[in-house]
């Protein structure tokens, strides 16, 4: 495909394998957290770790939607289809993530709720039209990437008068929890592969002001291997020489100021929260989305009486301190045992962007070897 | 979720809609999110919604910038 296999090269990955393991210095170590799950899954996927020098370290951040999405808002998203009657339209990560006394989606649909799967918010519209006696929420969850996709949706539904179409909103922004993982003690990090398609949005230039603050290099990065391995040499080089800048290796779509259509569809629709709760790094301030109250009719959260309800997370699970880039899959004792895609404890597991599921995937049996050996 | 592919606009919708093809599937798709959408453009797909166009001279820079990568390599004699 073009765009993609010419990012795909073998002899370039070794030319530029090489490249690194040149200039990287052997008297130090570097640690480098890939924020985003996408680039967690492209890792693994392609073996990059091997083909670094090991004092080379990736450190997985907390970019990876479904992961962070605290247990009580999808108890809430079942409540919605279980209680209120509505058709649930979600996208397909969301069906197997385990919420309150491992229920899901999945188990919620065996037992009767209408919950559809949607590859885009488009598709949930459609059904709102195809079925004019029913109420059809869409469960609006992800990123900045995914943020305006939702926002057009609710402009349309409002162009065409529907009055079935709402959406729960689960959106978050990016910059703050970066911020909220630079400022956390006790994490010793020497620079961040900056998220793909977030950047396509939100621009480079929207972490210049953290970068400046925390003195962190930064290279926004493209999700092939190619791009993760070049990002990887720009910021040796700026650790190296000691710079501390954003850098954009993906400048084949990302550019300074990011979509500026994009951005203002985010801005008629939604406004910051105050604070929302992510699973793993707690409660963070103006770091979510939130429908306007001029949008009061398109926002499931405004139109149905949630209730209260105390969520419980499997206690077990390590999912929350993995997400602050403090542990790993290897140190939670359920991780291939009790704990498996088939069988999901924790939202790490579900999705292909969850640390826990690229270890499963690519690093079964070496996880499972040094779990034994630690015991 | 955060997947995008890139895909080419084969075909001009109303409704700021366009019909894409990416690995020889074909699909329609909002293009209201970017400007100046021509026939023949690379786009970036995501969640049935065109996030950025590709721009094809930064993609050949940034090739560029990874053969030279191992140009220097081959210059200084090493990695063989
Ligand atoms: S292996 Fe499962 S239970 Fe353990 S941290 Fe990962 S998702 Fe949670």
């Amino acid at each position: 495909m073009k765009y993609v296999s010419e990012f795909r090269d073998p002899a370039l990955a070794q030319s530029l394998a090489t490249a690194i393991a040149r200039e990287v210095d052997p008297a130090r170590s570097y640690a480098f957290m890939e924020f985003c799950g996408g680039h967690t899954h492209a890792i693994f996927r392609y073996g990059v770790q091997d083909l670094v020098p090991s004092n080379v370290r990736f450190v997985h951040g907390p970019g990876c939607p479904v992961c962070v999405l605290p247990m009580r808002r999808l108890d809430d998203a079942l409540e919605l289809a279980e209680r209120h009657g509505v058709i649930l339209a979600t996208y397909g990560d969301m069906m197997r993530v385990p919420g309150s006394g491992r229920r899901s989606m999945l188990t919620a649909r065996g037992a009767g709720a209408d919950i559809r799967m949607v590859y885009s918010p488009l598709d949930a519209l459609a059904l709102a039209r195809d079925n004019p006696g029913r109420q059809v929420v869409f469960m609006g969850i992800g990123f900045e990437t995914t943020t305006p996709a939702t926002g057009m949706a609710i402009l349309t539904a409002r162009a065409q008068s529907l009055t079935n179409f709402s959406v729960f909103c689960n959106h978050v922004l990016t910059p703050p929890a970066m911020e909220h993982v630079l400022a956390a003690p006790g994490i010793a990090l020497d620079g961040f592969l900056g998220p793909s398609h977030v950047s396509t949005v939100i621009g480079a230039g929207a972490y210049r002001p953290l970068v400046a603050q925390y003195g962190r290099p930064m290279v926004i990065a493209g999700f092939e291997p190619l791009d993760v391995l070049q990002s990887v040499l720009m910021l040796v080089r700026q650790v190296n020489e000691g710079r501390r800048e954003v850098e954009n290796q993906y400048s084949r779509v990302v550019t300074e100021a990011g979509n500026t259509r994009a951005k203002e569809v985010i801005e008629e629709v939604f406004a910051l929260r105050e604070t929302f709760e992510w699973r793993g790094l707690g409660s963070v301030p103006r770091s979510a989305r939130a429908i306007r109250p001029e949008l009061a009719d398109f926002d499931a959260e405004a139109r149905f009486a949630i209730s209260e309800k105390q969520s419980r997370e499997v206690k077990s699970c390590e999912c929350p301190a993995i997400l602050r880039g403090v542990k790993q899959p290897k140190d939670c004792k359920l991780f291939g045992k009790a704990c498996t895609p088939e069988t999901p404890m924790g939202a790490c597991m579900v999705s292909s962007e969850g640390s826990c599921a690229a270890y499963y995937t690519y690093r079964r049996a070496e996880t499972m070897a040094e779990m034994e050996a630690a015991e | 979720m955060c997947l995008a592919i890139p895909a080419q606009v084969v075909e001009l919708l109303p409704d700021g809609m366009a019909t894409v093809s990416a690995g020889g599937i074909t699909r329609s798709v909002s293009v209201a999110l970017v400007d100046d959408v021509a026939l023949g453009d690379y786009v970036l797909l995501h969640v049935g919604y065109a996030l950025h166009k590709i721009s094809a001279e930064e993609a050949e820079a940034t090739l560029k910038m990874m053969a030279e990568a191992g140009l220097i390599e081959e210059e200084l004699g090493a990695g063989q």
